[in-house]
């Protein structure tokens, strides 16, 4: 299918482009006129934004094994309603992606059912154990963009140190979810006045902070390429902007809720607000807002964790933790970041689709140039919605920014040149 | 006179006024003890059901018989703690519960927020009897109105609580009780027992017993719960009696009219001594006795459901 975008404001980090133009799009790929006549569908897309198709470096699909909470089917539909058009998916799945059958099946799902790209992540550990290295060398033949034990994260500093040396050799980065599970203990939240009132055990902050110190070190010491999952707190953006300060190969992103809300919302035990990092305080939803802003943070993901009802409406404590992301992730952004000039739109569409596309080494994506795969997010900034339950597209309805009015988000996603939704 | 609230879910939510009410309407009830019919008949027809996912003999009982005296219907409902895990759910339960028709749930529960849980997902009444290391309210308010029956006044009254407070349901309703009537609050126990943020309740922190017990009106002593040893909160039950034990050389630094409180059970010999125990300082018996009548006036005080038949 050919397709010409007109007149549409075009955001492009990627050539320092903000303009006025037309976008054209053939085989699925961007390109600067169509080649001979032939039919061609043209959009209007006045008063509307273009931006390279934003990529999601953090979520969980749940399938293999956890059909009864997302499926590939339903959660890149999700992504695609979101503006998503890339998804990274992590490794708990059941059976976890750490060997070859099990990526090969995640991308020949995602190639029948999906209608986003889905590249998974594998375990950086088998089993996401701790104990011993996953075969990575199998992993990435068979398609996977990184490693990592996510929620699990890696005790043994041994263990992280080979983890890093051996992914060298691939040029993937290791993706630390940096945790001291010993000082989180037990928790279900941040640790402060709020968790003592409530009296829910708490997880201090400087159990992501003592892990990505020791992270931030042995990527020091082996040279190997780390990225850190959602940092949440103040101290973990200080730790970072230094270590960049002095030249250690790290990136970093996070996820809306941590620069949005704050463990305030947890006072009625509503499990939707119970994720891992959990909620902080406000001077730590600033200090990433910062961090954001000076380039400290490379990337905003969703951490899209969906978990059913029964699971979530109980007892805080017995609840999973994570939260549903993808379609609230960019109006987020809009008016929480853009609006609020914490971010250019620019550099916000960079932390969602250039910096992704570098770090994971996406080529030909998260960008709008020439011979770029045609993904393409259409952002309407005057339109205003409320996120509602019914409107949710994913299997999952755990969110706490349901009932939440937004002003901005995406209108139309388009993948490879096809139209895979529209408002 | 009642309380705007169909739930008592904690202390914190409630204000002095509601604190106040409570006090006035505890002690019609507790003359009826005296007399040789103990009954009332302001219950009649209603159905309370405690729901107890902890093992508590006094709590519960203590709620029995508030209900029964005030003619309720009582159902006792005990859960054993593995069934919270594998079985029924806890808004299941709760909802069986309320098809029999009970109009009043009193749940004790091991984790927080337990009772919050059901209130939002039932029309019965829900009364917390405990919820994890959140709040103990009737506790709290059972504690509050034996001060206020000895020393005629909460404003102005300064009160130590000893031992555990980072786990203790009893030391927070208690804090909120105390706070919002205008006592001075002090705690003391080891730092790995006390949050630093309790400061922002308004709290004082002595880490030093002696030094603590001179001030104080009232001493409240929390129940030491033997499993925070292996926890590594401290590191023997003898270095914790040497530290926090009252004892009576102890009290006899403290005022003269120091009253010694205990919310029971208590273990003698760890966190209180024998002899402060059975002296004439202590009300632990009477706090038990204050409790039924406590609880007797916030079953009388929660708003009633509007239509009882709307489920």
């Amino acid at each position: 299918m050919r397709l010409q975008i007109k007149n549409i404001r075009i955001v492009d980090p990627s050539q320092n482009k903000d303009a006025v133009g037309d976008i054209f799009i053939e085989d699925g790929k961007i390109v600067s006129k169509f080649s001979g006549d032939g039919k061609f569908k043209i959009i209007d897309g006045s008063g509307k934004i273009a931006a390279p198709g934003l990529i999601d470096v953090h979520a969980h699909l749940r399938e293999p094994g956890q059909e009864g909470k997302e499926t590939i089917y339903t959660g890149t539909r999700s992504a695609a309603k979101g503006g998503i058009t890339t998804v990274l998916c992590m490794p708990n799945t059941k059976p976890p992606i750490d060997n070859a059958p099990t990526v090969e099946f995640i991308i020949f799902k995602a190639q029948k059912e999906g209608v986003v790209n889905v590249f998974p992540i594998g375990c950086a550990t088998r089993g996401s154990l701790g104990v011993e290295l996953s075969e990575i060398g199998v992993l990435k033949k068979a398609g996977i963009v990184a490693v990592s034990d996510d929620g699990l994260p890696i005790m043994s500093s041994q263990i992280m140190r080979r983890t890093l040396e051996y992914t060298k050799m691939f040029k993937i980065p290791v993706i630390s979810h940096s945790e001291d599970k010993e000082l989180s203990k037990n928790g279900s939240m941040n640790e402060g006045k709020n968790s003592m009132i409530l009296g829910i055990r708490g997880m201090p902050k400087q159990a992501e902070e003592v892990a990505i110190s020791r992270d931030i070190m042995l990527a020091e010491l082996t040279g190997g390429y780390l990225h850190l999952a959602h940092l949440s707190t103040e101290g973990s953006v200080d730790l970072v902007r230094q270590a960049k300060k002095k030249g250690v190969k790290i990136t970093a992103e996070t996820c809306p809720h941590y620069f949005t809300l704050t463990d305030d919302i947890v006072k009625v035990y509503d499990a939707n607000t119970k994720m891992n990092p959990p909620l902080r305080e406000e001077r730590d939803v600033e200090a990433i807002k910062k961090g954001l802003a000076d380039g400290t943070i490379d990337c905003i993901a969703t951490d899209h964790a969906p978990h059913t009802q029964e699971e979530k409406n109980r007892e805080f404590d017995l609840a999973p933790f994570g939260i549903i992301g993808f379609e609230t992730m960019l109006s987020l952004v809009l008016n929480e970041l853009v609006d609020k000039r914490v971010l250019s739109l620019s550099e916000a569409v960079a932390k969602m689709a250039l910096n992704p596309a570098k770090i994971f080494n996406l080529e030909s994506r998260g960008s709008l140039k020439e011979g770029s795969v045609a993904d393409i997010t259409i952002i309407d900034a005057k339109y205003s919605y409320e996120f509602t339950k019914e409107s949710i597209f994913s299997k999952s309805k755990n969110s706490p920014f349901i009932g939440r009015k937004f002003k901005g988000g995406a209108v139309m996603t388009i993948v490879g040149g096809d139209i895979v939704w529209q408002k | 006179m009642s309380l705007n609230c169909k739930d008592l879910l904690g202390l914190e939510h409630l204000d002095k006024k509601d604190l106040q009410t409570i006090l006035d309407a505890v002690k019609p009830f507790k003359s009826l003890f005296t007399r040789s019919v103990k009954k009332a008949p302001t219950l009649i027809g209603k159905t309370v059901v405690t729901l107890f996912y902890e093992p508590s003999t006094r709590t519960r009982n203590s709620f029995e018989i508030a209900a029964k005296r005030l003619s309720a219907d009582v159902v006792n409902v005990a859960v054993s703690a593995s069934s919270v895990v594998k079985g029924e759910s806890l808004i299941d339960t709760g909802k069986t519960l309320e098809a029999m028709k009970a109009d009043y749930i009193i749940i004790r529960h091991s984790l927080a927020g337990a009772p919050d849980i059901l209130a939002r997902n039932l029309n019965a009444s829900i009364i917390n009897a405990g919820d994890g290391f959140h709040e103990h309210p009737t506790q709290g308010l059972l504690d509050l109105y034996t001060m206020y029956e000895k020393k005629k006044k909460i404003e102005g009254l300064k009160v130590l609580l000893v031992g555990d407070i980072a786990h203790s349901r009893v030391a927070k309703s208690n804090i909120w009780a105390l706070a919002k009537m205008g006592a001075e609050v002090a705690v003391s126990g080891p730092p790995t027992l006390i949050p630093e943020n309790i400061k922002d309740l308004g709290v004082k922190i002595y880490y030093d017993l002696d030094e603590a017990v001179k001030k104080a009106d009232v001493v409240n002593i929390l129940r030491i719960q033997l499993e925070r040893q292996q926890e590594n909160l401290f590191p023997s039950v003898r270095e914790y009696v040497e530290l926090y034990q009252l004892t009576k050389e102890r009290l006899g630094k403290a005022k003269a009219g120091v009253l010694i409180m205990h919310p029971g059970p208590m273990n003698r010999g760890i966190e209180i001594s024998s002899e402060v125990a059975d002296s004439p300082n202590a009300v632990i018996n009477e706090q038990v006795t204050n409790g039924i009548a406590v609880r007797m006036a916030v079953l009388y005080l929660l708003k009633k459901r509007k239509n009882a038949s709307s489920n």
